[in-house]
């Protein structure tokens, strides 16, 4: 098929298009026995048409395509082995010997990280929901009167009186875990002595599940309740504080019987 | 202008042969397999680097007990580096179906593989996400929807910053989103579409690259038509597809071939393509199929024909919506470099994928049926010879290319002046001599048009021995009537 040579300089030239000749159809054109009728033509998702090239596409996707090597942007991995080396941030000790390991390890524990109680958290949005119900005094005034409690999952945006109203409606709605690890409870809001559940990662009980816990004990993932409460774990340093924050402690007694 | 693509044959000693054979087996399942409307395919993520490293492919079976021993290691392990061995274990036994098979049935070991993901080791994280990615990709439904508990966790992660985390746990809801149905209908309501829509604008290629990939799984769903596309229609999520679809030099190839397909289901699919238009679809679209023209001349790079593919579609379906008339303004669907790009492409289809022919002459139906403007041009760009030379590549392609030519035809004398004389007569002349009824039938609605609007047409006709050719058919059922009909026109005028 051989190509006129303009057309690639036309390609490459500027947009327009020729002037359209005339137009002048005779009725007699496409009538019977004869039948085209000049017509754009859809094709469906499932239409047969489309096999070849949706063949093509799987092929690709289960990687029997054989591509090209070109240059990669950068290692699909940083998976090259360097000497070892340190975390940088204060207080933190671990080595690594992967570019790929540091930056995961960075971003979990050291990227959304809360400054009043150093909590780590697995994206900037928890982290804000985090701040405004555990560190932010007005949250607590304003929770008395209206529904302050956001929904957790992205894109919604229902808000409730309650963090168990929001579990609720994270369990029921949006089908989520009724132990999801990022959704606890603040301290204060219930008694020492009930646990449940929904009491993964009390945060006065240093060696719980908490998972967002920076330097605390690697989470329970296995049931066995009534979880236990474990003395203090050595690693804590003594800068993660337990409910010593001048945002916690006994407020108004209005709160507690709505708990029950 | 294109990044490279960073593919990988991976061969590990076997021949060339070998991988053709493969290849062959794998080409029919498929076929089979979407004539069934069963057309599944999962990705996986391995990291060949560290294969290397840590010794070599064999893969391990491992056993209930030494499962059950790497998991109380990789929790409560005292040394850390001991724990992430014993991970590291697990997920290299745990590529092999048995092992996958085994750790399910296994009470407690999702939970805690699910407990280890989200535990504050970073590396643990990562291993135990890595694991739960090779159940992932497992063809048994039971090890895949193993998964399920673990799905609210990995959405929560693409809101993160840690690129490769996040790429891990793209591929593995990709895995998971086409296991079926039920897996569906749990991640929904979990918020897969806000999700992914805030993840698009991850700075990082590896990253879209496995979001466009989750999300042509889930577009392909059975339900997405009902379901899906119009959740993900009503997101920011379209409107970042198209940015990342604009030609330029920050386009990559790997991240635009998945969003050029999800894209396509979206469109074919028929929910709100009126809406795609309003946002552009039709220009970036337009100006993409330009830039891949160019590229394809530039460069052999195995792989523009993943791209075109859909961009072809998409372009085609979008301009049979009463929106593409409608939307004024400087659109280049009214330039003829359109026109030009799609004959390269057409060339370039025919050398490499020629089972792609079709489509590229389908597209080329859609623009010029209604369109004097580009019939024109397809004249005065001296592109009817080439669209002729396609007639001798198959059936399809033929029916295809002589019903463009009846498009330019049916526009009238003007339009037929141009046609003729040239190659046309001697063409026709060709395929009446074929059996295929449908190219013949188009032959025939060709000639018509030309008796009908080009003087000297029939005589010509008449010269060449064109009555002879026309008695072939003169029994077949379908064909009868209309060589008749021409008969008569080729004799008494």
């Amino acid at each position: 098929m051989q190509l006129p040579p303009a057309l690639h300089a036309r390609l490459a030239g500027a947009p327009g298009a020729a002037a359209p000749l005339p137009v002048q159809r005779d009725s007699l054109a496409g009538n019977a026995p004869f039948r085209f009728a000049a017509r754009q033509v859809r094709f469906p998702r499932e239409h047969e048409f489309f096999e070849d090239g949706d063949v093509q596409r799987h092929l690709y996707l289960q990687d029997v395509i054989t591509q090209v090597a070109a240059e990669p942007e950068r290692p699909r991995r940083f998976s090259a082995r360097v000497p070892e080396f340190t975390c940088q941030v204060a207080g933190c000790c671990q080595a690594f010997d992967t570019l790929e390991d540091y930056e995961h390890h960075y971003h979990t524990l050291h990227g959304n990280v809360c400054s009043s109680c150093k909590r780590a958290f697995p994206s900037g949005h928890l982290l804000d929901t985090h701040i405004q119900e555990w560190h932010d005094s007005l949250f607590q005034i304003l929770a008395e009167r209206q529904d302050m409690y956001q929904c957790l999952v992205e894109g919604c945006t229902e808000k409730f009186r309650t963090s168990r109203d929001r579990k609720e409606h994270l369990v029921t709605h949006h089908l989520y875990p009724a132990d999801f690890r990022f959704d606890k409870p603040r301290k204060g809001r219930r008694p020492a002595s009930q646990v449940s559940t929904e009491a993964i990662g009390e945060d006065w009980a240093p060696s719980e599940g908490d998972a967002m816990e920076v330097c605390s004990e690697q989470a329970e993932a296995h049931p066995e309740p009534p979880r236990e409460r474990r003395v203090y774990s050595h690693r804590i340093p003594s800068t993660v504080c337990f409910g010593q924050g001048a945002s916690r402690g006994f407020k108004s007694t209005k709160k507690r019987s709505k708990r029950q | 202008m294109w990044s490279g693509r960073r593919g990988l044959l991976r061969s590990s000693g076997c021949g060339v042969e070998e991988l053709r054979c493969r290849r062959r087996e794998r080409e029919a399942a498929l076929r089979k397999a979407r004539r069934e409307q069963q057309l599944v395919s999962k990705r996986l993520l391995r990291d060949e680097a560290t294969e290397e490293a840590e010794g070599g492919c064999v893969v391990v079976i491992l056993g209930e007990a030494e499962i059950q021993e790497f998991l109380r290691l990789a929790q409560r392990g005292t040394e850390e580096k001991e724990r992430e061995r014993a991970l590291v274990s697990l997920r290299r036994g745990l590529q092999h179906p048995e092992t996958q098979q085994t750790f399910i049935r296994l009470e407690g070991s999702i939970r805690t593989l699910v407990g280890l993901l989200t535990s504050n080791q970073a590396l643990l994280q990562l291993e135990a996400a890595r694991c739960l990615h090779e159940l992932s990709h497992s063809e048994q439904s039971a090890v895949a929807e193993a998964c399920l508990p673990a799905t609210s966790y990995l959405l929560t992660y693409l809101s993160g910053h840690s690129s490769d985390f996040i790429e891990l746990c793209l591929y593995t809801l990709g895995n998971l989103i086409v296991e079926s149905e039920a897996v569906r209908r749990q991640l929904l309501p979990q918020g897969i579409v806000p999700a992914l829509a805030a993840c698009i604008q991850s700075p990082h290629l590896t990253v879209l690259e496995a979001l466009g990939y989750a999300l042509s799984q889930l577009l392909q769903a059975k339900e997405a038509p009902e379901k899906i596309i119009p959740l993900v229609l009503g997101s920011t999520l379209p409107q970042h597809i198209l940015q990342l679809l604009q030609p330029g030099p920050k386009l990559n190839l790997g991240v635009a071939v998945e969003f050029a397909w999800c894209l396509h289901y979206i469109i074919c699919s028929q929910v709100n393509n009126a809406l795609l238009i309003t946002q552009g679809a039709l220009t970036t679209l337009g100006l993409l199929l330009l830039d891949l023209a160019a590229a394809v001349q530039r460069t052999e790079d195995a792989g523009l024909e993943l791209l075109v593919c859909p961009v072809v579609r998409c372009l085609s379906n979008l301009l049979t919506e009463a929106a593409a008339e409608t939307v004024g303004g400087p659109m280049q669907l009214r330039d003829e470099r359109v026109l030009a790009a799609l004959f390269i492409l057409l060339q370039f289809f025919l050398h490499k994928q020629p089972s792609l022919l079709p489509e590229g002459l389908w597209l080329l139906n859609n623009l010029t049926a209604n369109s004097p403007s580009f019939c024109t041009s397809l004249i005065s760009l001296d592109l009817i010879e080439p669209l002729l030379h396609l007639l001798s590549v198959s059936n399809v392609v033929s029916v295809l290319v002589l019903t463009v030519l009846c498009n330019i035809a049916e526009k009238g004398p003007a339009y037929c002046q141009h046609l003729w004389p040239g190659l046309l007569l001697p063409t026709l002349l060709d395929t009446l001599a074929l059996s295929d009824t449908e190219v013949v039938g188009q032959s025939l609605e060709l000639l018509q048009l030309l008796f009908l609007y080009q003087p000297g047409a029939a005589q010509a006709f008449l010269q060449q021995s064109g009555l002879q050719a026309l008695q072939r058919h003169e029994e077949v059922a379908q064909l009868q009537d209309r060589v008749h009909a021409l008969q008569q026109t080729a004799l008494h005028g």
